[in-house]
């Protein structure tokens, strides 16, 4: 390979499947652009943010504890007709507050390991995922659980089979709580049986509906379309209605503990018989005999396994980290990549790294805010220190902590980042964040570091007329070639 | 107390007139006169401006007497609409705050001053300027923070930064203040021009960026608006116009050009007023650092009106507001408006000029000693010329800053040797500045 080429290549290694470049990374992924970036490739899945996150069951606990607090206060008020006072209520807030801290610290911990990893196509290849497979902080319940999520059910798991990864992610308490799951009970499984019997002794009361006697019991779909839709098939997967209840009906039973159950199983992942629904199941023309959980299991190896399924992923997957509408012979070989060896994302990550279909396209991703701001912080070198440097920026920019609005995650093309407002207020992060990070450096050294060889003429230009030193690193920030990977 | 600074000698004319204005009668003064005096040093107060980017000297203080300025200077050469100060130098029309100030001598030009550094890049030269070292990177503090560590020695001083980041004028270890003004003064930033040049063969973000600005600048314009209406017709204001929603996005007109630039006076007006108002609280900083840019003209610069006239009415205006918000305090008080360095003595092929050395420096103030250019006017004689291109230094940067440190604010000679200007024994300060 000819040194100008390398040189080029280093750089697409480092912005197009990394973060952005650090200072140094391009020089170092120069020798061998492609080892450089497979080298991160591992198969004990990616690296966990340094905070220590706790455990999901911690985290379901401690919310539950509040939940509890807050209804003792609410008692309270109706009781006694007046409003709680501050030494009922402030232990309310507190914990509130230190619930939402938790939340805070798990986002911020995932953009330091971002802006400091020295593997950064592994990090850009997990968010993948986790954007994949979104559960979205939309209230406290999910919000308290997203960021345990990603470390137990997404990261040890990136580079494995993909059936793997999605048997962690379904069966994970985050993911059951968002989309539903936990509320899922078989209309025929001996839980709602008994409590749909009569209640013994009473004239009336057999007439009494289940709903109001045990809360609402019965089918929820909402996990079972949204894996087949989301996370597997697709929406033109060849699946119908038919085929979502079924499996629906087959994931019934599939909780967590601590809702109703054991004091000892709170927050985790548990299968209760007497919810799931019996009998067999067919879903997209295959009929399952299994009971209890080996049911829902079998059909989500089975829709793992399926080429619609290959065909959906490795299209995102080449639309994420190329083009918006990839080149076709990128997709194919993906795709042969992952059906040879079952969905070894590994493996789809190497051939990924080396199809020339990868590399020869030039930069038209746009950055999303999340990755803007991450390489923005790559580009000084440095790290944010305060969930508040991150947050409300990139919620202003309209990629909020942890929250993407819908369970389809954010989206991932150049027109959706790319609206006026947000190119006015990505500039105006630069203007800012320009002048507290660019110190005493020179940004023609910070530029030359950032972008290598996709530096242009244009920007090289503009930033070595700059007035300022924040002025010409805001420049670098707000340079097409820095906005584009 | 002990009086520290023995060479130290308040000037006459500002002690009577801080006097006058404090009504202290002159009796209560002779018994007093220790402590009166002591008072007088600590009211004096200094501001820093930096105008980064390279400010054109020649079009600040056009030497339109010159007989080689016209041929030099070509299209962008001022003539009979500049502000005459003497027989060679006037100063541009956009600064008339400035002028006034001058006929009333306080205000003086130095129009021929530099740094030591030659290399005319903007970081390094701008590292000089406010480190205060002779080289490049000589000193990781600024040379106003040691001037207020050495001050803090003998009287209490307090430093305000002006702006969303401390220039390194200010940094150090002593302590500081800082302020910056909320979103109105970002109007005059120049980022948004830079990076409509850098879009323009962008498909994407070219548009993008200019239709985003257009409803940032309706919005602003809209809430200005709302601010100056009665509450009777804020209320029938509808929440938002259509361009404030991005659909459409109107041309600039000249007259919405010059709305934006009264806007952006009015705003630096304001900044100027703010920081003296700052200035003025009991308790309040004797010392601030403020930065303007967009200086940088390397094309299009302009004469009477234009880009760099543009710049320069938003600096008078600041200065203006200083001037005014401060009141009785202006007489105890000197402005020092620099540079990194100028620019070259011809026009370039594209109406502007490039890098070059000495520059134009403005002083300011009612404790000014009234008189001439500081410095001497090197002239524009092509054997003249610094490398046969730029305009001569004639002073030495640091002299200007020595001189006015040393009798303005009482800064020991010897500090402003070694420890706030290192090494720079050899560069006089200027004298009777003060």
């Amino acid at each position: 390979m000819a040194a100008a080429d390398r040189d080029l290549k280093a750089a697409i290694a480092v912005t197009r499947f990394g973060l952005g470049a650090k200072p140094g990374e391009i020089a170092e992924a120069g020798r061998d652009p492609q080892g450089w970036l497979k080298a991160q490739i591992r198969r004990e899945g990616a690296d966990l943010p340094a905070a220590n996150i706790e455990p999901t069951p911690r985290r379901v606990a401690d919310l539950r504890e509040f939940q509890q607090q807050k209804r003792v206060v609410k008692q309270e008020v109706s009781n006694t007709g007046q409003p709680a006072t501050p030494e009922v209520r402030d232990p309310v807030k507190d914990a509130q507050r230190l619930l939402r801290d938790d939340t805070q610290g798990d986002f911020l911990a995932r953009v330091q390991l971002a802006t400091a990893t020295d593997a950064a196509f592994r990090e850009r290849w997990t968010l993948f995922w986790t954007n994949h497979f979104t559960v979205a902080a939309k209230n406290i319940q999910t919000a308290v659980v997203v960021g345990p999520y990603e470390s137990e059910a997404i990261r040890p798991h990136v580079f494995g089979r993909f059936v793997q990864l999605l048997g962690a992610v379904e069966t994970h308490p985050a993911m059951m709580i968002y989309l539903d799951q936990v509320q899922s009970v078989g209309p025929n499984s001996p839980m709602v049986q008994r409590a749909n019997m009569p209640a013994r002794g009473g004239f009336g009361a057999r007439l009494q509906p289940a709903v109001q006697r045990r809360g609402n019991l019965g089918l929820n779909e909402n996990l079972a379309r949204e894996i087949m839709e989301l996370h597997t098939v697709g929406v033109n997967g060849g699946y119908s209605q038919a085929d979502v209840t079924e499996f629906a009906r087959a994931m019934t039973g599939l909780s967590i503990g601590g809702f109703r159950g054991a004091e000892a199983q709170v927050g985790e992942t548990v299968f209760r018989d007497a919810a799931h629904e019996p009998g067999r199941r067919t879903v997209m023309g295959v009929r399952y005999d299994q009971m209890g959980k080996e049911q829902a299991a079998a059909i989500l190896t089975d829709l793992a396994a399926k080429p619609q399924t290959a065909r959906f992923i490795c299209t995102k997957l080449a639309r994420h980290f190329v083009a918006d509408d990839p080149p076709p012979a990128l997709v194919a070989r993906l795709e042969k990549a992952w059906m040879s060896t079952g969905g070894d994302l590994g493996h789809v990550a190497e051939v990924l790294v080396d199809s020339p279909e990868a590399w020869a396209v030039p930069a038209q991703k746009f950055k999303t805010p999340y990755d803007f701001i991450v390489s923005s912080y790559r580009a000084a070198g440095t790290q944010p220190q305060a969930f508040g440097q991150v947050g409300p920026i990139l919620t202003a920019l309209g990629q909020k902590p942890f929250d993407p609005g819908s369970p389809k995650g954010f989206p991932d093309d150049v027109a959706s980042w790319s609206a006026p407002d947000n190119i006015v207020k990505r500039m105006q992060f630069a203007q800012g964040f320009a002048g507290q990070a660019v110190q005493g450096r020179d940004p023609k050294t910070l530029a030359a570091d950032a972008l290598g060889e996709r530096l242009t003429p244009a920007t090289a230009i503009a930033i070595a007329r700059a007035e300022s030193r924040p002025e010409g690193f805001a420049l670098l920030l707000m340079s097409p070639e820095f906005q584009r990977r | 107390m002990n009086r520290i600074n023995p060479e130290f000698r308040p000037s006459r004319r500002g002690v009577l007139a801080a006097a006058g204005a404090i009504g202290l009668s002159l009796q209560f003064m002779a018994t007093q006169s220790f402590a009166a005096s002591e008072g007088a040093q600590e009211k004096k107060k200094f501001i820093f401006v930096i105008c980064r980017g390279g400010m054109d000297g020649l079009t600040v203080s056009p030497p339109v007497g010159d007989p080689d300025y016209a041929g030099l200077r070509g299209q962008i050469a001022l003539h009979d609409e500049a502000l005459k100060l003497d027989g060679v130098h006037a100063l541009h029309p956009a600064l008339a705050a400035t002028y006034a100030l001058a006929k009333a001598g306080e205000a003086r030009i130095v129009p021929a001053v530099a740094t030591p550094d030659r290399a005319r890049s903007h970081f390094e030269a701008q590292d000089v300027l406010e480190s205060g070292s002779p080289v490049v990177y000589g000193a990781a503090s600024g040379w106003l923070n040691r001037t207020v560590e050495s001050l803090g020695r003998i009287r209490k001083v307090n430093a305000l930064s002006v702006g969303p980041t401390t220039p390194l004028v200010l940094r150090g270890k002593a302590t500081f203040e800082s302020w910056s003004p909320g979103k109105v003064v970002d109007g005059s930033a120049r980022l948004p021009t830079l990076l409509q040049d850098l879009y323009k063969s962008d498909p994407v973000l070219g548009p993008a960026l200019a239709r985003g600005l257009a409803t940032e600048a309706m919005a602003q314009e809209a809430m200005t608006n709302v601010a100056r209406m009665t509450p009777a017709q804020a209320a029938v204001m509808p929440a938002a116009t259509p361009a404030m929603t991005g659909s459409a996005a109107p041309a600039a007109t000249p007259g919405a050009v010059r709305a934006y630039q009264q806007q952006g006076q009015d705003a630096a007006r304001k900044l100027g007023e703010t920081l003296a108002g700052f200035m003025r609280e009991p308790g309040g900083p004797q010392i601030a650092a403020l930065s303007l840019d967009g200086f940088d003209t390397h094309a299009n610069e302009g004469a009477a009106q234009g880009q760099l006239a543009a710049r320069l009415s938003y600096l008078d205006a600041v200065l203006d507001g200083v001037h005014q918000g401060l009141g009785p305090d202006w007489k105890d008080t000197v402005v020092v408006v620099a540079t990194e360095f100028g620019r070259t003595a011809r026009v370039n092929g594209t109406g502007g000029t490039d890098h070059g050395t000495a520059s134009t420096a403005l002083l300011l103030g009612g404790a000014l000693k009234p008189g001439g250019i500081v410095g001497d006017w090197p002239t524009l004689r092509s054997a003249s010329l610094f490398e046969n291109r730029d305009l001569a230094p004639t002073l030495d940067m640091r002299g200007l800053f020595k001189g006015v440190l040393g009798d303005h604010l009482g800064v020991e000679r010897a500090a402003l040797d070694t420890t706030i200007f290192p090494d720079s024994a050899a560069a006089q300060p200027a004298p009777r500045l003060v």
